[in-house]
């Protein structure tokens, strides 16, 4: 029987044979979000209405007969990054309170045309700057494992919500991390494709040469169908690429990784790293053993300074990305009593809209392409982006696929960074690399932590467009894994008290 | 006692530099697919892209780059075989996304030149002027500032936004320094901004309408003592917006900075204005501190890459030269300078050479043009095309040369074609100006003027061919000056035996 726990691929098996409607699948999606979210706080807005229309118009065109895609009628949650047309898109902040976009961005019109129910926007860092989704403009969202932990950020909302049963799948986006460590803090996949390989229109943007969007889901397979819906080439992003999709489904089912040199980055991995998590990601490299993969060291040594140059190079983007916050054309705006000049507005609309995570990034990315400072901060960090990019080119001669822990540690509890922006920073250690060199990047459940029993993450890195590599090595790893535990990760989470 | 310009020229030495914005006129933006037309009602133009909604992307306009290549090709440039978008960072309401998407250090056409000659006492002059740099740019949207003394931001009482113009692709042509002009600095000016406005019209890539604000241009300009061979500081005056302001408004910073320097003040390196009614200029609004644009990369734009035999298509497709169509036309027509250049500065040479292509007679199309048309178009204080086509007055001067008018009657059709009686047949069938052309009806006038004047008739039988003059105009007053005064002379010599 289909039930909320169910895959994406199951329900979509289920629609398909006519066992249940994507009006009932949905309904059922929405009871959950009414009995839990009130203690998890994974959406922001939940579009009931709209929801159950796209549902039905699914249903009859099924009824109809019509061709429908693999995903048609099975329920998708929404990173509140994503515009929407109508539906509030306020990107965690303050600033866009009440803002209805206009228009569609290409990532919503694709599921929209692929007839998945968009349920809702889910929660984030404002602005999705952030690891934890405490930075969140309408306060922060609770991780299912955990209550009192984080679920990790940016996309913390889109990761609890499926980890909470919310909804089989979500779209994240991730800057430096912000899909894949909230994977693996919360039990779940997710994966950020190949730069370039979703479009970014109508994703508010942080940093434009960092951020993609992609798949959040319960399993490899389903971030695959999820991935297929939403990549390929669009004319209205520059950046996209214009090149076939990686077959990811396939590479997701092939279950066989014989022959495949994985590569284990020799500078993720060591001090900072929790025992837990260490233990979690050595057992699952002898399990891609076993399945037959050949485990090599690599070494990456500008990965060490990944860390800051991110630090200069998404900042500056943002200070400049963000500018367009000014009260004139849309949000929020403050102070325009008629006594005071445009200039002045401006400045009190984006004092109170702004958070201080926002701010603090504003202003390290002003001063970072300062003139006089320009090329000490930004221009050096993009020389070591180039210097990282050769890094991974190599290792990459080595091996077919990277992998390391996906982030350091397990949840940590809400609060604990709130003074401490670095430690917070350092969540992010080993994805960020992957985010500077464009490429693949995906996150998948390894096991439990030793100390606290909960989730640690397993992270594969391929090579620019060849994220078939990364969906065959994590789907191969998710079955071996599957098979010592008998039953999914999330079956041991605590179940969430209903209301 | 103030210096006037001569005196000025003679003690110090001019040092031009020149920067002319030209609005393309492709009909999509720069970045976006909303039409560009002028004069639309406000906000009509518009989309998430050129109102810098969060999440929208610019794509560049393929036609403004193709536009960018043929201007630069046009002005001996070489085109980059690389170049980038830059961000260009500074908050204005007018300015949807905050920063401006300009070329910065890498723009699409470098190093070239534009030759200019000038009408002198001394003879045609030729000019150098070296163009450092092509680029391009968007523009930004208007503000409407209502209420408050000076139309300007401040002291008003709010202030209106259209964004029509935002987004509309603009290209820059930046001079190097241009030197050695001396007293004639005004004139290679002007000579310079007419000769480039010519190019991009004949390109057909703007419609260069100073006016409008199509094409705009900024003077830099600085003094030096004579022969000092040295540089001093430059003042730039912005929107200077017809040919013979440019050339105004030098000679009023030369005038000024001149008397400055005189009196042993300083030249204080500034943005100033041009003041149309007296051809001075005033200070812009002093900065507080030197503005940092933050320039870095556009990111959400791939750099400008344009394949070299593209570019090699393109430069075969350049029309010819407006220098090296005025020589040629010069030489066909068999044109003195002194008219040449009268004809250039009038801007009748497009007309003039219509009219010939259409069978008028090339002396009598240019006398036509530049001394009757002009005179009455000087007198209405409109432009002489704006009064009567070519192909009217192409029709006018062939009557004239098939004998049916005379220069009298033509001057009569054109003042009726003008008044808006018709076409040049309908005035003269109107207006019954035909000339009598009948040879027995101008007989009967020839026997009648000999009967009245018996003495002058026998003189000329006599040999005294002068004295005919009497007789035809006795012959022209009889037939109320409709007859072809050569076809009178010919039939009473022959009458009289001399013809």
């Amino acid at each position: 029987m289909t039930t909320i726990k169910s895959t994406a691929a199951q329900m979509a098996d289920a629609l398909a044979a006519g066992s249940i409607t994507s009006v009932e699948l949905t309904q059922q999606h929405l009871d959950q979000i009414e009995r839990v979210d009130s203690a998890v706080h994974a959406f922001l807005y939940v579009d009931k209405e709209g929801a159950l229309e796209q549902a039905n118009a699914v249903d009859v065109k099924r009824k109809q007969g019509d061709l429908l895609s693999p995903l048609a009628g099975v329920p998708l949650a929404l990173k509140d990054v994503m515009a929407q047309k109508g539906i509030p898109t306020t990107c965690g902040s303050k600033m866009l309170e009440g803002w209805r976009p206009p228009y569609d961005a290409t990532v919503v019109t694709k599921l929209k045309n692929a007839g998945v129910v968009i349920l809702g926007k889910t929660n984030m860092d404002e602005f999705a700057m952030g690891s934890s989704t405490e930075n969140s403009a309408y306060g922060p969202t609770h991780n299912p494992w955990d209550l009192t932990r984080i679920p990790g950020g940016s996309g913390g909302g889109s990761a609890a919500a499926i980890a909470a049963f919310e909804a089989p799948l979500a779209i994240g986006t991730d800057t430096g991390g912000s899909i894949r460590q909230p994977a693996a803090v919360t039990g779940t996949v997710g994966v950020k494709p190949t730069y370039g390989g979703v479009s970014r229109y109508g994703l508010i943007a942080f940093s434009s040469s960092l951020d993609q969007a992609g798949p959040c889901a319960r399993t490899v397979l389903d971030a695959a169908l999820l991935h297929e819906v939403i990549a390929g080439h669009d004319q209205r992003d520059s950046t996209s690429i214009n090149a076939p999709v990686p077959q990811v489904v396939k590479a997701a089912k092939k279950l066989d990784v014989k022959g495949l040199k994985i590569g284990v980055v020799k500078e993720l991995g060591g001090e900072g790293f929790q025992a837990g998590v260490l233990n979690r990601f050595h057992e699952s490299l002898d399990a891609l053993v076993e399945a037959g993969a050949e485990i090599v060291e690599v070494s990456c040594p500008t990965f060490d300074y990944a860390l800051a140059a991110y630090y200069l190079i998404a900042p500056s983007e943002c200070s400049s990305n963000l500018a367009r916050f000014d009260s004139m054309r849309y949000g929020i705006r403050i102070g325009d009593d008629g006594s005071r000049s445009a200039e002045e507005v401006m400045n009190l609309t984006r004092h109170e809209g702004f958070g201080p995570e926002v701010k603090r990034r504003i202003i390290l990315g002003t001063y970072a392409l300062s003139s006089g400072y320009y090329d000490a901060y930004y221009g050096s960090a993009q020389k070591v982006r180039t210097l990282l990019m050769r890094d991974f080119s190599a290792a990459f001669q080595l091996a077919d696929v990277l992998v390391s822990p996906t982030a350091p540690t397990t949840a940590f509890k809400i609060g604990q960074n709130d003074n401490d922006p670095l430690a917070m920073y350092l969540n992010d250690i080993a994805t960020i690399p992957v985010n500077m060199a464009g490429i693949g990047g995906m996150s998948l459940p390894s096991g439990l932590a030793d100390e606290d029993g909960l989730p640690a993450g397993f992270q594969i890195m391929s090579p620019a467009m060849k994220d078939d590599l990364m969906y065959q090595v994590g789907g191969t790893l998710e079955a071996a894994l599957l098979s010592r535990w008998g039953a999914p990760l999330l079956s041991q989470a605590p179940v969430l008290a209903g209301k | 006692m103030a210096l006037s310009y001569d005196q000025a020229v003679e003690k110090y030495e001019p040092t031009l530099g020149l920067e002319v914005h030209v609005e393309l006129n492709t009909k999509s933006k720069m970045f976006c697919s909303c039409a560009t037309e002028f004069g639309a009602s406000p906000n009509t133009q518009t989309c998430p892209v050129c109102l810098g909604m969060p999440g929208a992307l610019p794509v560049v306009n393929g036609k403004a780059i193709e536009s960018s290549i043929l201007i630069g090709l046009a002005l001996n440039c070489s085109v980059a075989p690389f170049s980038r978008f830059a961000r260009k960072n500074y908050f204005y309401p007018d300015m949807p996304k905050n920063f401006q998407t300009s070329q910065y250090d890498e723009p699409i056409c470098v190093n070239g030149y534009l030759d200019v000659e000038i009408d002198t006492d001394e003879g045609i002059k030729q000019f150098r002027v070296e163009i450092e740099r092509v680029h391009m740019e968007e523009d930004t949207g208007k503000s409407l500032h209502v209420g408050g003394a000076t139309g300007r931001i401040h002291g008003a009482d709010y202030s209106l936004l259209d964004y029509n113009r935002a987004g509309i692709p603009l290209v820059e042509i930046v001079t190097k320094i241009v030197g050695g002009t001396g007293k004639y600095a005004p004139q290679v000016a002007r000579a310079y901004v007419t000769e480039l406005r010519d190019i991009l019209r004949s390109l057909g890539v703007s419609d260069v309408k100073m006016e409008q604000g199509s094409m705009r241009c900024d003077v830099n300009l600085s003094l030096a003592p004579a022969s000092s061979g040295t540089l001093g500081t430059r003042s730039e005056t912005k929107n200077v917006n017809s040919l013979r302001s440019v050339e105004r408004a030098v000679i009023g910073e030369v005038i000024r900075q001149s008397n400055r320097l005189d009196a042993g003040e300083r030249i204080v390196q500034e943005t100033r204005h041009f003041l149309e009614e007296s051809g001075q200029t005033r200070p812009g609004r002093s900065k507080e501190q030197a503005e940092d644009y933050r320039y870095f990369p556009e990111p959400d734009l791939v750099p400008v890459v344009p394949d070299s035999a593209w570019i090699e298509q393109l430069r075969a497709t350049l029309p010819e030269k407006p220098s090296t169509r005025r020589k040629r036309l010069q030489q066909a027509w068999s044109v003195p300078d002194k008219e040449m250049a009268a004809m250039v500065n009038a801007e009748l040479l497009d007309v003039v050479e219509e009219t010939i292509s259409l069978g008028a007679e090339p002396t009598r199309a240019r006398s036509w043009w530049l001394g009757e048309v002009s005179r009455l178009a000087n007198e209405r204080e409109v432009a002489a095309t704006s009064l009567i086509t070519s192909a009217q007055i192409a029709e006018v001067i062939n009557l004239i040369s098939n004998g049916e008018l005379t220069d009298k009657l033509a001057r009569q059709v054109v003042e009726g074609v003008i008044a808006g009686e018709g076409t040049p047949r309908e005035v003269i069938d109107k207006r019954g100006l035909k000339v009598v052309s009948d040879d027995s009806a101008l007989m009967v006038a020839i026997e009648a003027a000999i009967t009245a004047q018996p003495d002058t008739a026998e003189r000329v039988r006599g040999g005294n061919i002068p004295a005919a003059g009497a007789l035809i105009g006795a012959v022209m007053k009889a037939t109320g000056g409709q007859a072809d005064a050569a076809k009178v002379r010919e039939l009473l010599l022959k009458h009289l035996g001399q013809g």
